[in-house]
């Protein structure tokens, strides 16, 4: 190891000081907002913390009463589990043989480009189609017609991350399968899908986060309790005539935990997703 | 496997054909199919001031946020790439920025900004740096940088993750042998580590540059494209023009120009990384 002068040492601890303050500062103020009383918040001066702790949003936003700001909230919270459950399971069905496909038979790589290029057209592009497609069908808004959107931002996704994760995984594995006489599903359900468990799993958890994040598309092909999810709720909250900004905070907590937990809880497996096109790119 | 491959295209394909035959009709939302109008609608479009100041708004939002996100993830990576204390606590926390829920990202900022009670508000003028309350989303000179600040605040977790995998993946002999060298910490970083680190972070430039010039969520939720206009991105202008005022032909003939500016980028952009990598080898 580098010796390190004192003076650096105590560079490096400003500089890491700060930038913690940097990253926690506006998730601790959110979360002073939604226990601070109406009056510390619109009081000036400011008070940067409550003179007594007010947890009552907390309770509102959970309270299941119909026609409440917190059944609006819940009911949108259960319609994001599902749509991104939805979405996320029938992005995995389409993508696994798919990125397997691809990974197996380079010559067909042209048509993973194709999907991965996807990613370039902005939801706009596909929005007006999508939106009378729906109409037509009767879905919209319905959880399974908006997770039926998704696939559009979450298959490419998948079978991306799917398609590098199968990479690895020897092909002799499969000639000894196919000598046993296993046919082609077979191979890739006894075979291949224990293997690429770990890869699936981290493809599963980025699908289901993007899926809760989504907005776009939320906002355009749905109107009611019927479908609206988490996103789509609280921003109608923070655009509403709720004059209370504690309550929006506390939304936005109670919104954001289920992630935020999910990422702290599952940051390796994340990170590694996240820096694994980057560096082998 | 590769009818798969063929239901991923058609759930993306087909509303983006849809969306093409769109672009060449007078087409509306709701009602019927609307009748052929040639280009009129790109003529149109590419006269109006309109389009050409969200060009310019999306362009100026995407080169900022991106440039502020590299340059601050660059040195946050350089940071945790030091030894000290605290260090992996620190890149934990890169993880929560990430994690959040744009849209809730896009609360939390609306908030802090808030022209009466907003905790940047109170903040300045508490420690003297500012006068009075201002409106920092209300004002057209300072909505645009209010808003990438947000953004930037946001996404540069993902630079520095990038690049602190980047970093990691420099052999430590040839750190060791430029040390021995007596080359100083500068030259080290320009001729050691910068050339590793060159590849990933054009890749996190070009996912970010993508994202960026589609954006749409945090603008819609913090300013709606106002004030004045001032921060009315592409995205914001297509989601008017289709849905608001239901021009679905209209609108996408600019759904197309902003897929066409988006691939554009991107290729430049691959071309880019190509010559790149081909210097490095």
């Amino acid at each position: 190891m580098e010796r390190q002068s004192l003076g650096f040492t105590v560079f490096l601890y400003v500089c890491a000081g700060l930038l913690a303050i940097m990253i926690l500062a506006p998730f601790a103020w959110l979360f002073i907002m939604s226990i601070s009383s109406t009056t510390d918040l619109v009081s000036k001066p400011l008070h940067w913390w409550p003179a007594e702790t007010n947890w009552s949003r907390y309770r509102i936003l959970t309270d299941l009463t119909p026609n409440t700001h917190g059944a609006a909230l819940m009911t949108a919270l259960v319609n994001s589990i599902e749509v991104a459950a939805i979405a996320t399971f029938a992005s995995l069905v389409v993508s696994v043989p798919a990125g397997w496909a691809v990974s197996r038979t380079p010559a067909v790589g042209w048509s993973l480009w194709l999907v991965i290029g996807t990613y370039m057209l902005p939801p706009v592009a596909l929005a007006v189609p999508l939106y009378m497609g729906l109409a037509a069908l009767g879905m919209l808004n319905t959880k399974f017609g908006l997770a039926l959107v998704y696939l559009t931002i979450l298959a490419p996704f998948t079978a991306w991350l799917l398609k590098s994760g199968f990479d690895p995984i020897p092909r002799d594995l499969e000639k000894a399968a196919a000598i046993d006489g296993a046919r082609l599903d077979q191979t890739l359900r006894i075979i291949i899908l224990p293997l690429a468990a770990p890869v699936i799993g981290t493809a599963a958890l980025f699908a289901y986060l993007l899926a809760w994040d989504e907005f776009f598309y939320a906002l355009l092909f749905t109107s009611d309790h019927r479908a609206k999810t988490v996103t789509v709720a609280i921003a109608d909250l923070a655009g509403g005539r709720v004059s209370d900004y504690g309550l929006i905070a506390t939304a936005g907590v109670i919104a954001a935990l289920p992630p935020v937990i999910f990422g702290l809880v599952m940051q390796r497996t994340l990170i590694s997703g996240l820096t694994r096109g980057g560096v082998k790119g | 496997m590769v009818p798969l491959l063929l239901v991923m295209l058609s759930v993306i394909g087909w509303p983006f054909i849809d969306t093409v035959r769109l672009s060449f009709t007078d087409a509306r939302l709701v009602g019927a199919g609307g009748d052929f109008v040639g280009a009129a609608n790109y003529q149109r479009i590419f006269a109006s001031t309109a389009f050409w100041r969200a060009f310019f708004v999306t362009t100026e939002f995407a080169v900022v946020s991106v440039f502020v996100e590299v340059v601050l993830g660059v040195l946050v990576a350089l940071l945790l790439y030091q030894n000290f204390r605290g260090r992996n606590i620190l890149r934990a926390l890169l993880i929560l920025p990430w994690a959040l829920p744009t849209v809730v990202n896009a609360l939390l900022w609306r908030l802090i900004y808030n022209p009466e009670y907003g905790a940047l508000n109170a903040m300045l003028v508490q420690t003297g740096l500012l006068d009075d309350y201002r409106s920092w989303l209300g004002d057209p000179n300072s909505a645009l940088v209010a808003l990438i600040i947000a953004d930037a605040w946001k996404n540069f977790p993902l630079v520095a993750l990038i690049s602190l995998a980047a970093l990691h993946a420099v052999p430590h002999d040839i750190k060791a042998a430029a040390v021995v060298d007596g080359a100083n910490a500068l030259s080290r970083f320009r001729y050691v580590i910068l050339p590793y680190l060159v590849g990933p972070l054009m890749v996190a430039l070009i996912l970010r540059t993508i994202e960026a010039f589609k954006v749409f969520d945090i603008i819609w939720v913090m300013t709606r494209g106002g004030p004045a206009n001032s921060t009315r991105t592409l995205s914001i202008l297509v989601y008017q023009e289709a849905f608001s005022f239901q021009r679905a032909g209209s609108g996408a003939s600019l759904a197309l120009i902003v897929t066409l500016a988006v691939t554009m980028l991107a290729v430049a952009y691959a071309a880019l990384i190509r010559k790149s990598a081909g210097a490095r080898f």
